[in-house]
């Protein structure tokens, strides 16, 4: 049983004014998944950067199969035999799968590549993974799932013992997950070593023989998954009792009683067609709805992202012209979007300067900001939010996802809007951190302001909206206020059932 | 001192600094020579400023093209196109009803810079063209136009009030130093005092976040070709004043370089983000400095080139942060060999 195949030991990861990893241990078994959990900021990352070679450790042994290893670059620990996934998918979209799958270790005829045998080679790994698709189309036209298992058929395919997956499931479907389990038994099977990142902890449960959980850099401990209960590893990884984060107040969700504060009248852009819908003061609005059933395009529709080619915008009772997202913001509309990463974030620049951007465009490029003034309110949206970070001068890529999503929340709250939409605001984030988010939604709300909240999660949606618009093929086709408000009356409604 | 370290004006102007110290060393002092004829300041530093003020003119443009991770290699071309409308108009060959007039002849050059510029941001910010292929386009038809307009001649002129532009003193020093000092405060007025700075930078490092945060990322890349169209255009005026013609041919020729050159010893990314105007003067300087003493020290023509590659080589590597973390991990590594036996 005891067949450990990576011990890492008092691992220590220090940036400068951070502790990323105090002391930290881990070890991996041939034949096993083992859910490597903590919320952001814990140090999961970190760790799986020290193992991969991204980053050096300051301190602290790895040891594979017995013989200490210090991975300096990737592709040493390449060698090592740990291969990597990480969440973002990092192949080229502009080459074809089986160029994917093989570049950088092609096969060779003499001089030359010998795309036949990669081409085949490609087919029958992919049967594996129950792909059966044309290898030689460009990646970009598979969907991210698939594409995930390219990656991870790449990686498998180096030979590897260990595999890390870093939140493999977070784009992808109920069905794709199951899928993607399939695979790691599979792997498991055939005794590969597998480290399972992620922050659904139900996916944890179904697949995990093991879970070793960090909170603050540091190690909390090594569980066995079937004698530690869902509710005491949450514990454990947040430190304090999950039911005070649970309690998120109810909004009432009155049909009548609201007064509206925005009404969009048969809006169009290249999207979306002929959308109708009305968000009340102080509600917390859900759009569900399925990965592009257009609940993403009403958002970038009311905020002016998309142009709206047709279709009035009724603010507080007047018609308005919002044409771009400038438009929206003097407007006092907010808006999160769902990639983060592509359309949130300024990477380089500073978590201050990302605070004030949007304020800045709302006063108009002439009436500067002072640095005092941006210090003040970063400083206090810092707090307000509970961003961890050393500095208000850290540039903002430096942080953990959970912590982006806060600083763009506070971007928004900077501005100080009558409507906030936030896209996925949860997506990629812990228990911990979306809990917060939920937190702050809901009292946003209660203060007056209007939200759209916009998940995937349909637990999640459940818990924080007072009203729900629900969408399919990128129309609207139901509306649920208060108490009508389940999970099964949503699913059933996107499903294409009648009416509840 | 951590902070003063830490500033991006920091190294280049060390680099400068240096340059000019090894400078006067080798050449014995001459080099810091500086004499008085006639109310006027003479010497190698003084021709530095008044040489490099072209370079930190276009360099002061060039950065905030860069800033928004774009480029603008037609300057040179615009150089000509400025150069040729200026004296052509001063000349009488063109619009003679205005008798020659210096002042409005400048303006109007300005203002065909302007709309060069114009042309330049149009292609980029509408049609989304690559700023590179975009402007590839003005530094190619660019000559071309300059040559329509000065009908193919090397456009000669006799106006005194015009050669000052180049060749005049105020205060004892040359006055295309205070061109650049003027176009540089009001670059520095632009992005300090107002949030157009930060806004380059945002839209430089990620356009669609930039968007979405309701910065005009259209609006200002067209603010930005048409203030490198200007600027292209007074260094063209410059040049021509100092050769008393327009000679299209070789008005601004692969001044581009030296301009994107002097952009990236300041330390401003070529890929955008942060940029510094302050920075990217003090690169122009150097690239100035570097030319100048080459022909001082008498390198012979033919190797002049060669002797400016590789002190840029050598400069470029003393800026680059991945270079010196390579160079600290060997040193590192070295140290870390000799030290594990005792361990």
């Amino acid at each position: 049983m005891e067949n450990t195949i990576l011990r890492m030991e008092h691992i220590y990861k220090e940036y400068p004014g951070v502790k990323a990893l105090n002391d930290v241990a881990f070890s991996l078994r041939a034949g096993e998944i083992h859910a490597l959990l903590g919320e952001n900021g814990a140090g999961k990352s970190t760790l799986i950067k020290v193992l991969t070679g991204v980053e050096s450790k300051n301190a602290g042994t790895i040891e594979m199969d017995g013989k200490e290893i210090s991975p300096k670059r990737p592709v040493d620990a390449q060698n090592a035999g740990i291969s990597t996934v990480y969440q973002e998918v990092n192949l080229c979209p502009d080459l074809s799968v089986a160029e994917n799958v093989f570049i950088g270790r092609e096969l060779r005829k003499g001089m030359r590549i010998d795309w036949k045998r990669i081409h085949e080679k490609t087919r029958e790994l992919l049967k594996d993974f129950g792909l059966s698709i044309n290898v030689e189309e460009r990646l970009d036209n598979y969907s991210v799932a698939v594409q995930q298992m390219i990656a991870i058929a790449r990686a498998v395919d180096v030979k590897a013992k260990v595999l890390i997956l870093d939140e493999p499931t977070s784009s992808l479907s109920a069905q794709e997950v199951k899928r993607l389990f399939d695979i790691m038994r599979m792997l498991r099977e055939r005794g590969m070593g597998i480290i399972f990142v992620t922050h659904f902890l139900d996916q944890v449960y179904e697949v995990s023989d093991r879970i070793t959980v960090l909170r603050n850099g540091t190690y909390i401990g090594t569980y066995d998954a079937d004698k530690l209960p869902m509710i005491e590893l949450v514990g454990k990884m947040i430190g304090k009792d999950y039911e005070s984060l649970e309690a998120i107040p109810k909004l009432s969700g009155d049909r009548e009683n609201v007064e509206e504060l925005l009404r969009i009248e048969n809006g169009t852009t290249g999207a979306i067609t002929d959308i109708s819908l009305s968000i009340g003061r102080g509600e917390v609005t859900g759009f569900s709805g399925l990965l592009g059933s257009g609940r993403s395009e009403t958002a970038r529709l009311i905020f002016g992202a998309d142009r709206m080619t047709s279709g009035r915008t009724v603010m507080e009772g007047k018609e308005e012209s919002i044409r771009n997202p400038l438009d929206a913001i003097l407007h006092d509309i907010a808006f999160c979007p769902e990639d983060r990463k592509k359309e949130g974030i300024v990477g380089d620049l500073t978590i201050r300067e990302n605070i004030v951007i949007a304020l800045q465009s709302k006063r108009g490029v002439l009436h500067k900001i002072s640095r005092k003034e941006a210090d003040e309110i970063a400083e206090r949206l810092i707090k307000e939010l509970a961003i961890k970070t050393p500095s208000a001068d850290q540039k903002i890529k430096n942080l953990s996802g959970g912590n982006q999503q806060k600083v763009l929340l506070a971007r928004w709250l900077a501005t100080d809007p009558k409507l906030l939409i936030l896209d996925e605001p949860t997506r990629g984030i812990d228990v911990g951190a979306k809990a917060e988010i939920q937190k702050i939604v809901v009292e946003l709300a209660k203060k007056g302001m209007s939200c759209v909240f916009i998940s995937s999660e349909l637990e999640e949606m459940e818990r924080c909206c007072s009203k729900m618009f629900v969408l399919r093929n990128k129309k609207i086709v139901g509306e649920l206020y208060g108490e009508e408000i389940s999970q099964s009356a949503i699913m059933r409604l996107i499903a294409g059932e009648e009416n509840v | 001192m951590k902070k003063l370290t830490q500033k991006m004006e920091f190294k280049p102007f060390c680099v400068l600094v240096a340059i000019i110290l090894i400078c006067g060393v080798i050449s014995g002092g001459d080099f810091f020579k500086i004499t008085i004829v006639e109310g006027h300041f003479y010497g190698r530093l003084i021709d530095i400023l008044r040489n490099g003020s072209r370079y930190a003119i276009l360099a002061a443009g060039m950065t905030m093209a860069l800033g928004t991770g774009g480029t603008d290699i037609s300057v040179g071309s615009v150089m000509a196109i400025a150069g040729a409308i200026a004296c052509s108009i001063v000349d009488g060959r063109i619009l003679g009803g205005l008798n020659g007039n210096v002042f409005v002849a400048v303006l109007i050059a300005l203002l065909a810079g302007a709309l060069c510029g114009a042309w330049n941001g149009f292609m980029i910010a509408k049609l989304k063209v690559q700023p590179m292929v975009a402007t590839m386009i003005l530094l190619t038809a660019g000559r071309g136009i300059a040559q329509l307009i000065a009908d193919g001649k090397i456009v000669t002129i006799t106006s005194e009030a015009y050669y000052n532009i180049s060749g005049g003193y105020i205060l004892g020093l040359p006055v295309p130093m205070f061109i650049a000092v003027g176009v540089v405060i009001l670059f520095l007025l632009l992005t300090r005092s107002t949030a157009f700075g930060i806004q380059v930078e945002a839209i430089g490092v990620n356009p669609g976040s930039s968007r979405l945060a309701g910065i005009k990322v259209e609006r200002n890349l067209w603010i930005i070709y048409i203030l490198c169209g200007i600027t292209a255009a007074l260094a063209g005026l410059i040049e021509s004043a100092g050769i008393k013609g327009a000679d299209c041919n070789n008005c601004g020729l692969m001044i581009e370089m030296d301009g994107i050159l002097a952009v990236a010893i300041g330390g401003t990314s070529l890929a955008g983000g942060r940029f510094s105007i302050i920075s990217s003067v003090i690169g122009a300087l150097i690239v100035q400095t570097i030319s100048t003493t080459i022909y001082a020290f008498g390198v012979a023509p033919e190797l002049t080139r060669v002797a400016k590659a590789v002190i840029v080589i050598v400069v470029c590597l003393i800026q680059s942060q991945a270079f010196l973390t390579q160079v600290k991990k060997i040193r590192i590594g070295k140290a870390g060999k000799k030290e594990a036996p005792a361990v």
